[in-house]
């Protein structure tokens, strides 16, 4: 199956709290992505038949939404918040600083698969920027000093 | 999570449990929690209403529309289930509110939303959280089982003969879906792709039954409403804006944070003595003062305003969402409106031609203009493009677009012609600029 038994009656579960069957798939999708690591092909068909859609109806929802991915990100996704409150406290350096550091540009992974780089709209940090999203761990208040800090930890966890 | 700030002018009525445990139920309790809800069981419909219309709680997604007059067009009678839909879609740009309120007190928002339910004759509510905000969800999840777990939710509640659930939901990466007709339709499973009004929400919503949709802020604020009277709320602001609301201090201040503050409070007094003044003794150029999506106020501007609702709208100008972001002098507007800009061209759905395009072109325009290669009649154009997609799109977000750049153009027009004939950014003469990364996606 294109994900666990588990997520898939979790899914079950939910879906029982709405009106129509299509209704949890943006959080349906967000899920199995999470444990998939990308939108698979094997997940839009599992989802569309979940959902009696067509695959073409779900993958128009993936489309709209842009946490959503159809190819793997690294272990760590480093997401750098550019807009205005970050950028006013210096995260167009801090994105330079990730490039330079990690070797790579905006939705690009290093080699070994274990970082991503993505450069991303408001997270709402904005009172504590400039901010970093690594999946779904803030990290805020950085320096590029600080942030080699917060990379050197995912490193060490490998 | 985020470090909580604070000063003596707050008056801590929605943030009065931050850091203080809430999340877990027995604590919430102890602190009040749930009073406000059974007080509401003992109250007919229209007296709940009415005590949220006295208290001229205005809407803090940003629009600030009445939120009891909004309860008020519901429909008595419906054929169709009601629903509240709780928007913790937070993601306009400067703003960082909800997500305290969802980290730290999650069942105000549970018990703001059961009143609600009763005030209008819905039994099923939806608290819909951003997609990045999967610890908020987690949270949010963890607070609506233990309440289920206590019978505060589900059949029967609080032994009162009635039933109401609430469920979480999650989005994943839109910003177009904090506009409540886009919402729905992302609530639904699909695209969030705005639906055209009339018929507003409130009458044909979700699953076309009739639709309360309130933000996090405004719904966490009921209970203390009904427990503490709507008079005493409304007495904290100015006549017609009812209340405290959180400002997210950012950008140029020394000292940024969330704080609690009545409608009305100086702006000036908020930048320099609550924010702490701007840093490394530079001097203040501009205001964002509530989101990205609002006008920017100029330094002479900023310093004479109060920020409640109509000291705004008496300039024909907005409020928004809370998000105050702070410019200091060396700011360089024609970047600070590319970067605005590049925000909404990201986000605009497609659906109607001027923000799907204007959006487009004025991105272009503005990088490259910032890049030295800008025209004179350019800067007029800019201005007209904008002005162009204002009121012509489904939802808002082509005037979120427009509203900012319009404002940035007649304020500081001198900066635009200082970019002119391939001269490099004032700001920034080492000529960086043209490698600000680009999004692709």
């Amino acid at each position: 199956m294109a994900i666990s038994e588990k997520l898939d009656q979790f899914f079950d579960a939910k879906m029982k709290e709405y009106p129509t069957k299509r209704s949890f798939l943006v959080p349906m999708l967000l899920y199995s992505q999470d444990e998939v690591g990308y939108i698979s092909d094997e997940v839009v068909a599992h989802l569309a038949k979940k959902t009696d859609l067509t695959e073409l109806e779900v993958r128009n929802v993936v489309s709209y939404y842009s946490m959503l991915r159809s190819r793997p990100a690294g272990k760590y996704n480093v997401q750098v918040c550019t807009n205005i409150c970050c950028m006013l406290r210096g995260a167009d350096e801090l994105m330079e600083h990730c490039e330079k550091r990690l070797g790579i540009g905006h939705k690009e992974t290093t080699p070994d698969g274990m970082f991503s780089l993505e450069e991303v709209e408001c997270i709402g940090a904005c009172s504590w920027a400039p901010a970093v999203q690594v999946n779904y761990d803030f990290h805020e208040n950085l320096t590029p000093d600080a942030m080699d800090k917060v990379l050197e930890n995912y490193r060490k966890r490998g | 999570m985020a470090n909580l700030t604070s000063h003596p002018d707050e008056i801590r009525v929605v943030s009065q449990r931050f850091g203080k445990g809430a999340t877990d139920l027995s604590t919430y309790l102890q602190l009040d929690g749930y009073k406000a809800v059974q007080k509401a069981l003992a109250m007919q419909p229209d007296d709940i209403i009415n005590e949220v219309k006295t208290s001229n709680l205005r809407g803090r997604g940003g629009a600030g529309f009445p939120t009891g007059m909004k309860w008020s067009f519901v429909p008595k009678q419906s054929d169709k289930p009601k629903y509240i839909l709780v928007n913790g879609d937070e993601s306009e740009p400067g703003t960082c509110k909800d997500r305290l309120i969802l980290e730290h007190d999650p069942h105000s928002v549970i018990e703001g939303v059961i009143i609600a339910g009763l005030a209008v004759g819905a039994k099923i509510g939806y608290v819909y959280i951003r997609g990045e905000y999967r610890y908020l969800v987690d949270i949010m999840r963890q607070a609506i089982a233990d309440a289920y777990a206590k019978g505060f939710l589900g059949k029967n509640i609080f032994g009162s003969g009635k039933d109401f659930d609430v469920y979480w939901h999650t989005g994943a990466g839109a910003y177009e879906v904090g506009e409540e007709s886009a919402l729905m339709e992302s609530l639904e499973g699909k695209r969030g792709i705005p639906r055209i009004r009339p018929p507003f929400p409130a009458v044909v919503g979700l699953w076309g039954g009739p639709t309360v949709i309130n933000n996090v802020e405004s719904i966490a604020a009921v209970p203390h409403i009904i427990l503490m009277g709507g008079q005493k709320f409304a007495n904290y602001g100015p006549p017609k804006n009812g209340g405290t609301r959180l400002f997210c201090l950012s950008g140029h201040v020394n000292k940024p944070g969330v704080y609690e503050l009545p409608l009305g409070y100086p702006l000036k007094t908020l930048i320099y003595d609550v924010g702490g003044g701007i840093p490394n003794g530079r001097k203040l150029k501009a205001v964002v003062p509530g989101g990205s999506s609002t006008f920017l106020l100029n330094a002479e501007e900023a310093e004479s305003i109060n920020m409640d609702f109509d000291s705004f709208a008496k300039r024909g100008e907005f409020l928004g969402s809370g998000g105050v972001v702070i410019l200091d002098d060396q700011t360089c507007m024609v970047k600070f409106a590319l970067r605005v800009m590049k925000f909404y061209q990201h986000e605009s759905c497609g659906w109607c031609i001027p923000c799907r395009e204007g959006t487009d072109w004025l991105k272009k325009t503005l990088t490259r203009f910032h890049n030295g290669g800008g025209l004179r009649k350019d800067i007029d154009n800019i201005r007209y493009l904008a002005q162009n997609m204002l009121g012509r799109t489904f939802c808002p977000l082509g005037d979120a677009a427009a509203i900012p750049t319009m404002s940035i153009v007649d304020k500081w027009r001198s900066e635009f012609e200082a970019h002119l004939e391939g001269k490099p950014c004032p700001f920034d003469p080492e000529g960086k600029i043209s490698e600000l990364p680009v999004l692709s996606h």
